[in-house]
């Protein structure tokens, strides 16, 4: 069974449901996740709510998940970059491989991540598809 | 007494679809006699990675971006819905926190086969206007589920919408003037505890079902308000066909006309819980300042929930803050049998 236990994903349930990262109190710069150090050695943050638009900076497809996502293949990955400046991995919803391209739009959207069996919790987070 | 009404409502409805031929195919049916029966041509169906929850956190945003509030105003969430992914664990609280809501909201879901979600407008509508809380939201939503090779498989669709309730009256797109409901123990349609699919009485769900009580809702709630149906620019029956409405329609006095722009189940077929107020958010989608508009759900075992709206200047000021409904209805991409029965095995 992957990761029975719900706690570590709940942990992360505002970082994965509300894009929530952080901003460096001392540099001002952006991150998502949010880092235990900040590039200038801060470890300051304040919470930090991304609006959820990027560009697709690259992409791929995965005919064979690993278990967590294996029900999902085939499905797209990409890395978008936000448009506030940090570069996030995500799975692409409600799209196939020949309706992507470097360089489009994107925007965030609510899905289910997967779930822990048919007995097991259900999780839930952002991905991303391509803007319409 | 101070008037409390819509203030933000949002749709959300998968992008899949799968046309009534494939599944005729399948069971070796006559998809044009089918298609003619039912008065839909195709229905909608979730991606693998969706399900009601995520269903209602679009609509929910949806209607927050028009309402111009943060989720955090938002005093309770109600979720009416018949597939809530858990048995036990509120699709409501994962809502709540998808829009950032806060601690402090009242929560839960609810079960009224179809009229759930109208149902729960009138709870939100009741907390608004006795003041308990500033704004509240009611969603209804579903990943519709029906027995392969039953005649449910035609219709049961995905979708749902959001309403945020206010009393604030600048901020009010349609104004609530009335809502009563109709209820009766029917046994015309249900699901049992850990069955995943439901039953139905056949030909029992029209008359003594479906008829009966969204002719019973709509007959009070006009007798009540001295109203008549030619007072009304708009009606929304709740769609489980796209014949049944225009049949209660036309027994009630109610024109084809004022029906068919509610009408989405010819399109994207039958969202259970979403169904009724899909057909008002796509009347809200289109109506003008000063309007009334008819809704009435129907909920199998059995209810109608009825309510009377009035638009407001407001309501065109927002229509265009978020996706319209036949913006996700125009949204499509067409699967087969196989990929169609993947893709509901993923939500059941």
């Amino acid at each position: 069974m992957f990761r029975s236990t719900p706690i570590i994903r709940w942990r992360k349930y505002q970082e994965r449901y509300n894009l929530m990262g952080a901003k460096c109190e001392k540099c001002g710069k952006l991150h998502y996740p949010q880092p235990a150090l900040c590039t200038c050695g801060s470890s300051k943050f304040i919470a930090h709510k991304f609006k959820g638009e990027g560009t697709l900076l690259s992409f791929t497809d995965i005919g064979s998940g690993p278990e967590a996502y294996a029900e999902h293949a085939p499905y797209c990955l990409g890395i978008i970059q936000l448009s506030e400046g940090p570069k996030i991995t995500s799975q692409l919803s409600d799209c196939k491989l020949e309706d992507l391209k470097i360089g489009m739009q994107m925007i965030a959207t609510f899905r289910k991540f997967y779930s822990s069996g048919e007995k097991g919790a259900i999780y839930y987070g952002t991905k991303f598809t391509p803007k319409w | 007494m101070e008037k409390i009404g819509i203030v933000g409502y949002g749709a959300y409805i998968p992008k899949f679809r799968i046309k009534a031929e494939a599944i005729a195919e399948v069971w070796g049916e006559n998809a044009d006699k089918i298609k003619a029966g039912l008065g839909l041509t195709e229905k909608s169906l979730p991606a693998k990675d969706e399900d009601t929850t995520t269903i209602s956190v679009q609509a929910a945003r949806n209607a927050l971006l028009r309402a111009g509030i943060v989720g955090k105003k938002i005093g309770a969430l109600y979720i009416g819905s018949e597939s809530h992914p858990y048995a036990v664990k509120p699709t409501a609280a994962t809502v709540a926190d998808a829009i950032q809501a806060g601690f402090d909201t009242m929560a839960a879901d609810t079960e009224f086969a179809c009229k759930a979600g109208s149902a729960a407008i009138q709870m939100v509508a009741g907390l608004v206007k006795s003041e308990m809380i500033e704004y509240g939201m009611a969603i209804g939503s579903d990943t519709s589920q029906s027995s392969q090779g039953n005649a449910l498989e035609y219709s049961a669709a995905s979708g749902g919408a959001a309403f945020i309730l206010g009393r604030e009256k600048k901020e009010i797109i349609a104004e609530l003037e009335k809502t009563l409901s109709f209820t009766s123990d029917t046994p015309d349609f249900w699901r049992r505890g850990l069955q995943e699919t439901p039953e139905h009485a056949g030909r029992f769900t029209g008359e003594p079902a479906y008829m009966k009580h969204v002719l019973g809702a709509t007959q009070m709630i006009l007798s009540e308000t001295n109203s008549k149906p030619s007072d009304f620019d708009y009606a929304v029956f709740h769609m489980p066909n796209g014949k049944f409405p225009l049949q209660a329609a036309k027994k009630l006095g109610f024109s084809t006309e004022q029906v068919k722009p509610g009408l989405v189940v010819s399109k994207i077929g039958n969202t259970y819980s979403g169904s009724s107020l899909l057909g008002l958010s796509s009347v809200l989608d289109i109506a003008k300042a000063g309007q009334k508009i008819l809704v009435t759900s129907y909920g199998s075992g059995s209810g109608s929930d009825s309510f009377i709206f009035k638009t407001t200047k407001r309501l065109e000021e927002v229509q265009d803050k978020a996706k319209k409904t036949e913006d996700y209805v125009a949204r499509k991409e067409y699967v087969g049998y196989s990929k169609y029965r993947q893709h509901m095995a993923m939500v059941v």
